[in-house]
């Protein structure tokens, strides 16, 4: 059946200063250009990842927004005109990936921070010592992890994503000292060399999961929820799941990998409980934690998944990326990070439980500032996921799901992912965890502290601009001025 | 900037009030007029096991919702005004007044609580439900003398010349966040703790959300009062000793910890990770007095000045080494401690009680 949508980019090439070298029908994923004496481009099939306009040498090649003209109606925007057209077509549930793009009010960009002057000095990291160092835990007994800068790799699997993204995600958490997580789709043996600095995730499909992979990580995590997709589970599609695959999530070559929406082993709290201490008890009680999506009632799940012994709590708030899911989902469900921090660090407060357990918060990190904000809001790190992707080469043109990523980041061709260098995908996330680590202590010195402890949780360091009465006090911030 | 000093005798023998009073007159550039105050230990000794409460009242309405409740909740034995004088300088203030109390045993079985904890929720109870009214110490055979003034008017005022301790703290202000007012001023004390500081907490929003925790009301406006709070939780509630409180308070830095022995890397990484929410951060230097004598601590890299000196038995520190020439134009050493190093001044008796235990 026709599809009624018409292409959202159009391939604009300068035909007078083209090489005609070809290497844009190579570099492209989607398979958007023919060859015949000169590069053909086929705009419908072009998602804007600007992969051959990266590498084309003659920089003849400009992606557009398509100038189609649909009639104006606040109401009935094209895109949902689209979404229609797509569903009438196929009768299918819309999928995507990456993070909600709908332009919702980003609270974090309503939080400005404070800084010194006159009555307290500001200090100078250049030249005083600037304390990054956390510990992720039970701050007062237990197994804790070290991480040398208050962020972590945020989970994402192996299957999602290519081998080279998950080695160069280990190797820069090594040489940063900090961690990477493998997501739900268990622990290649390449990794092993590096796997003081893995967090090991157990998820509902329960994928590469044995007691050899248990003891490996430096701590384990449970996922629950996720923020992209809340209430809802994974599906990996056969194709993705070559032979490498296969054997380090320990299912069939060529079947589609699900992971059910709840794990069918916790029905309620209490199944939750006797899941971490029977992961504590099959790993010599590593840390183990718990991720779940932001959702209405965060406070009150965080309280009983600490209660239940979970030594930290991982929010993923609603902007969070993913691999697959449905955009309905994705768009519409879940609450802000920012609320959820604050209602689920004051909610521990409340109940005295606060030093039992960390809290890591992830779901749309994009900056240092960001991350400095989600600390003073009562996180102890945050998780960067889409953050490291885009340093790899990502350009979020929200096509993970296809298998297809120009970039090699989110498929499993085997032409595609070489394309990233495990060496220099390492490096580059090296550099941007050094580079949001140094900004992080400009503002500490800004703040005049000097210790990362001393911002967490701080939120008379923050204050809010436009926002409205009863989000800054849910927040626990003040207005400006005041 | 504030100015601070303390003096401590180890041997007990009791200090004139008038001794402290001159090393502040010298720090008067220090402030502005616009807050001040004194602490005195060993000032009661003829009400040596009662709790005194050191009260400033709003208004009568204030005094006798407080009267009530002081009659309604301790045995009073004595209430009476705090002595003052007509002094240049200073403004009308509130009403003083102080009370002399104890708690029935009978109560604190009832209540499953301690004496300590008791004297500790009303004072809570007092700064927060009761209008106008503020607690300004709540110690035993210790007082905190306070108010708008330069330091040796308030010290004038309340007649400290009249008053004879073995340890005094004393602070002049130079307020920049909170309004200067007669409880806002130094020090700050909840039962036989009293904090001075000069500085001012850049951690405060998490020091405070830290003891709100454990049932302590932030209600001064100033950062100061949350030291008190701390130490009270860190020393009186979890049993840490006054060195271990100040480590974790001003914690060694993550280097210096990393180049320890084994076990006492595992030791602070342990207090640092337990009390990182409660360690002090940005310019500070403080004066702890407690019954047992005196703590003298600065923030970790040392952003506000303390200096120390010693004179046979007693101890001396102030922001600024003429304070302590002032009165001790000879003393024996005088020292600059080195940034997030306690001076810790413990009178003879209670070293030879812990020895013997």
């Amino acid at each position: 059946m026709k599809d009624y949508t018409q292409p959202e980019f159009h391939v604009d090439i300068d035909y007078s200063k083209c090489h005609k070298c070809g290497r844009c029908v190579g570099q492209c994923g989607w398979g958007v250009y023919k060859f015949n004496e000169r590069p053909i481009p086929d705009d419908s099939k072009c998602r804007a990842c600007h992969r051959c306009v990266t590498f084309c040498p003659a920089h003849c090649i400009t992606i557009k927004k398509s100038e189609l003209a649909y009639r104006e109606n606040a109401n009935w925007e094209p895109q949902t005109r689209k979404n229609i057209w797509r569903q009438a077509a196929t009768g299918g549930v819309l999928l995507t990936s990456m993070g909600a793009s709908r332009p919702q009010q980003s609270i974090f960009d309503h939080l400005v921070l404070d800084a010194c002057q006159v009555t307290n000095p500001s200090i100078d990291p250049l030249r005083e010592p600037m304390e990054l160092r956390t510990y992720l835990g039970n701050a007062e007994k237990g197994p804790a992890i070290k991480i040398e800068t208050p962020l972590t790799f945020a989970p994402m699997s192996y299957g999602a994503v290519s081998l080279n993204v998950h080695k160069s995600m280990a190797m820069a958490a090594s040489r940063l000292g900090i961690l990477m997580n493998t997501g739900e789709g268990g622990l290649h043996a390449d990794l092993y060399p590096y796997q003081d600095n893995v967090i090991v995730q157990v998820a509902s499909g329960r994928f590469g999961v044995d007691p050899e992979y248990l003891n490996r990580g430096a701590a384990i995590e449970i996922k629950v929820g996720q923020g992209a997709k809340p209430g809802i589970g994974g599906h990996l599609p056969g194709e993705k799941i070559n032979q490498e695959v296969s054997v380090t999530r320990m299912i069939p070559q060529g079947t589609d990998a699900i992971s059910p929406a709840p794990h069918h082993d916790i029905y309620s709290i209490e199944d939750l409980r006797q899941l971490i201490y029977s992961l504590k008890e099959a790993s010599g009680y590593k840390p183990v934690g718990v991720k779940i999506a932001c959702v209405n009632n965060v406070g009150a799940i965080a309280s009983g998944v600490v209660r239940a012994g979970a030594d930290y709590v991982y929010l993923d708030g609603f902007r969070g990326g993913t691999g697959a899911a449905p955009a309905v989902i994705r768009d519409n469900v879940g609450i802000p990070l920012e609320i959820a921090i604050a209602v689920v660090d004051q909610r521990l407060r409340d109940e005295g439980i606060r030093q039992q357990a960390s809290i890591i918060a992830a779901g749309s990190i994009r900056s240092s500032a960001d991350l400095a904000k989600a600390i003073a809001l009562g996180a102890d790190s945050c998780a960067i996921g889409s953050a490291a992707l885009i340093a790899l080469g990502c350009h979020l043109c929200q096509g993970c799901h296809t298998g297809c990523c120009s970039w090699g980041l989110t498929t499993q061709k085997p032409e595609l992912t070489r394309r990233l260098d495990p060496e220099e995908g390492a490096q580059r996330l090296v550099n941007l965890v050094n580079a949001w680590s140094h900004e992080l202590q400009e503002i500490l010195g800004a703040l005049g502290v000097n210790a990362i402890e001393s911002l967490r949780g701080s939120r008379e360091r923050l204050r809010a601009v436009d926002l409205d009465e009863q989000t800054c006090k849910i927040l626990g911030v003040k207005p400006a001025g005041m | 900037m504030c100015g601070l000093a303390g003096i401590c005798d180890k041997s007990g023998a009791l200090i004139p009030g008038e001794v402290i009073m001159k090393m502040m007159a010298v720090q008067r550039d220090r402030g502005n007029g616009l807050g001040a105050g004194y602490a005195g230990y060993g000032i009661y000794p003829e009400f040596a096991d009662h709790y005194c409460f050191h009260m400033m009242y709003d208004s009568t309405e204030a005094k006798e919702a407080c009267d009530i409740y002081f009659e309604r909740n301790f045995r009073v034995d004595r209430n009476e005004p705090l002595p003052t004088q007509k002094t240049v300088g200073i403004d009308a203030g509130p009403i003083l007044w102080r009370y002399f109390v104890t708690v029935d045993d009978r109560i604190i079985k009832q209540k499953d609580t301690t004496e300590q904890d008791y004297v500790v929720d009303a004072v809570m109870h007092i700064n927060t439900a009761i209008d106008g009214a503020f607690v300004a110490s709540s110690g035993k055979n210790m007082g905190v003398f306070k108010g708008v003034g330069f330091p040796e008017e308030i010290g004038h005022f309340y007649r400290l010349d009249e008053y004879e301790g073995h340890t005094w703290t004393a602070h002049n202000r130079f307020p920049t966040n909170t309004p200067g007012w007669w409880g806002g001023a130094h020090p700050f004390a909840l039962l036989d703790f009293s904090i001075v500081h000069n500085g001012e907490l850049s951690s405060y929003g998490i020091n405070s959300r830290y003891v709100e925790q454990f049932g302590y009301h932030c209600t001064m406006g100033t950062d100061t009062e949350v030291v008190a709070y701390l130490f009270d939780k860190l020393m009186r509630k979890d049993g840490l000793t006054v060195e271990q409180a100040c480590r974790a308070l001003a914690a060694p830095l993550w280097s210096e910890i990393d180049r320890m022995d084994e076990a006492d890397k595992a030791y602070y990484t342990a207090l640092r990770r337990k009390y990182g929410s409660a360690m002090l951060n940005g310019p500070f230097a403080i004066v702890l007095g407690t019954s047992e004598g005196m703590i003298a601590l600065s923030d970790r890299i040392k952003l506000r000045p303390l200096v120390a000196a010693e004179s046979g038995s007693i101890v001396y520190v102030a922001s600024e080494e003429s304070s302590i020439r002032e009165v001790c134009p000879d003393p024996d050493r005088v020292w600059t401690p080195r940034a997030g190093e306690a001076v810790v001044v413990r009178l003879d008796r209670v070293s030879r009680k812990a020895e013997v235990a």
